[in-house]
Formats: structure tokens, sequence, C-alpha cells
């Protein structure tokens, strides 16, 4: 988040900036940076299945495990820290 | 028209109807509590602005993309953007199933919005000097009523117009992804007016677990062809993909959830309330 400057409230065009960015920042990390950070490197990977070789359709596969397994991470994660 | 291209249409139709209707659940609480508060007119005026607006987004940005961004960036980057914002659905809606999360309650967020507004704080909207209430409800334009059912109705709406634009523009389908958000809003405004502060009637959790199913299928298959990975079957996997992510919800939520005696032990040393 962009720093007050001395003296005065930000300006309107540092606001609005300030807030689209806490917009993107709430609406795709949030509170479960695992998933984003998970997500791309699941895609990541099925992107080097298909280009280091001809295994496109077990690229699916690897992805949807990897994203049933980051899944399964993030909710037992939050499940663990539930009172 | 082959059969897969009508089960892609049928998996993005309910996908984007039941968005919509869920955030426009939400949109319509903060409405419905400016409304009753401080006045329609404004409360109204507010709903009408932040429509307008949302629409203008959808018309601006979703042939943008269609006409400047390559197919398989497109798919790549939106399919990214859909499974990191499904599978947040996702774990909130298993969460909320097993009890380890408090369930959206619109009664609760109307009674808020109706308590900070009645003492003219106006929620987010704060301006602690207006007065409770305008001399004459819903006849005098109220800045504090429009500013919150303005921001209320553009902050629900741009979860809607960013599931519109994506799935819309990856599928060449924009069009009928615009209707049927528009419809899924003109369906809950008529089930607005009928059931009024009744909301909580309304599956919301199960709604947001379809939708987040969806979300993160729609968001694994076009990911996967982004990055050049072969679909049996083609659009055909999605359904498979939604029933696959399904089970695996389904599994997840009776796994997490506390068993009742482990929640009696809880409830007795104090810690029930989430």
């Amino acid at each position: 988040m962009p720093a007050e400057p001395a003296g005065g409230a930000p300006s309107l065009p540092l606001r609005w900036l300030s807030a689209f960015g806490r917009f993107w920042w709430e609406f795709l990390i949030g509170e479960t940076p695992e998933l984003f950070v998970g997500a791309v490197a699941a895609v990541a990977v099925a992107a080097l299945i298909c280009t280091a070789g001809r295994a496109r359709t077990w690229a699916g596969v690897v992805l949807v495990v990897l994203v049933a397994l980051l899944l399964a991470l993030s909710v037992w994660r939050a499940a663990r820290r539930a009172p | 028209m082959t059969v897969q291209l009508h089960s892609g249409d049928v998996v993005l139709v309910v996908a984007v109807f039941f968005a919509s209707a869920v955030e426009g659940v939400e949109a319509l609480t903060i409405v419905l509590a400016v409304g009753v508060t401080r006045g329609w007119r404004s409360a109204l005026e507010g709903l009408a602005a932040a429509l307008v607006v949302l629409a203008a987004l959808v018309a601006l940005l979703g042939p943008a993309l269609v006409h400047y961004v390559p197919l398989s960036t497109l798919r790549l980057v939106v399919g990214g953007l859909l499974l990191v914002f499904g599978l947040q659905w996702v774990r909130k809606a298993v969460l909320r199933a097993a009890g380890l999360m408090a369930k959206h309650d619109e009664d609760a967020i109307y009674a808020r919005q109706v308590a900070a507004l009645s003492t003219g704080a106006g929620g987010a909207a704060a301006r602690p000097a207006r007065p409770a209430r305008p001399a004459r409800p819903g006849r005098e334009r109220d800045p504090t009523a429009f500013v919150v059912a303005f921001k209320g109705v553009f902050l629900e709406g741009l979860e809607v117009v960013v599931v519109v634009v994506t799935l819309g523009s990856t599928s060449h389908r924009l069009g009928l992804a615009a209707v049927v958000a528009a419809l899924a809003v003109v369906v809950v405004g008529a089930v607005g007016l009928v059931v009024a502060r009744q909301l909580s009637a309304v599956p919301e959790n199960a709604l947001k677990m379809g939708v987040g199913l969806m979300l993160v299928s729609f968001g694994t298959f076009w990911s996967g062809e982004g990055v050049g990975v072969h679909w049996p079957g083609s659009d055909l996997a999605i359904p498979v993909l939604v029933a696959v992510y399904g089970a695996l919800a389904w599994a997840l939520t009776a796994a997490v959830r506390p068993s009742p005696a482990a929640g009696a032990a809880t409830t007795a040393g104090g810690g029930g309330a989430r």
C-alpha cells in the first residue's frame, strides 16, 4: 500500500490506484496465498510436460491431480487452524 | 452444432447464472438495508448507477479481450484466474459445510447495515456528521444512501463482471454470458421483492459450492488448453472435471468435519461459537 504523503491525504488517482491494487490483491491472494502460488505452479508443471514430450493427455491428468492436492492441502491447513 | 458445444454452453450458463445470483443476493441485502433505513430514491439510484458502470465494464472489457489477445494466451490467463478464484470459493464452501467457518448470514448483514445507517455511520462510507435519517425518507437525495448502495452493488458486481467477461470471452459466448447474468440479477431482484428480508432462506453455501466447482473446472480446462494439454472428449471433459472436483469437495467436507463428540467437548469448553 502506498504511504501517505506528509502533510495531507493521498491524491485521488493515488487512492484509486491503491484501491485497484487492493482489490486484485484481495481477489487473487487474500488469505490463501498458497492457492495462488500452487495454481501457478500446477499450470507450470503441466506446461513443462507438454513442452518436454508428447504426453499432452497425461499433462491434463497431472494438472487435475495437482489442483486436487492443492485444494486438499489448503482445506487441511484451515481445518487445523480452526479453534 | 455438436453435443460437445452444448455441454460447454450448459456448464457456462449454469456457472454464470448461479455466480450472478449469489452475488446478487449479497448486493440486494445492502440495497434493502439502505432503502428501508434511508429511503428508496437514493438507494435505487445507487443501484442503477452501479449496474450501468458494471454493464459498461462488460461491454468494454469483453470485446477488447476477444479482439486483441491471442486465444491461447487468453485461455491461459483467464483459466489461471478462474482456477484461483474457484479454489477460493470451494475452500470456503467446504469449510462452511464442515462447520469450521461461519456461514454467510444475510439477516445478520442486513441488521448490521440497518444499525450502521440508522446511526448515520453508513457502513464503510462513514459520515459521522450526517443526521440519522433524512427529513422525508425516500423523497430527498441522500448521498450516504447513494454511496452505500452504489459501493455495495459495484463491489459485489465486480465479481460477476470477472466471471462474465472471463467465461464469456474465452468461450466466445460473451453475449450469452451477459444475458444470463442479467437474467440472474432480474430473478434475484424479483425474489427479493417477494421475500423482502428473508434472504437467509437462500441456500447460499450450496450455490457457492456449485459455482466454485464449475469455476475450478473451467479454470483447469482452459489453463490446460492454454499450455497445450489435450483433453479427451474436448468440452465434454468439463462436466467430468466438475464431477471429480465435486467428489473431492464432498470427501474433504466429510474428512474435516469435527466429530459430534469433539464438538460437544469444544462447546463445553466455551469455544463453540464461530
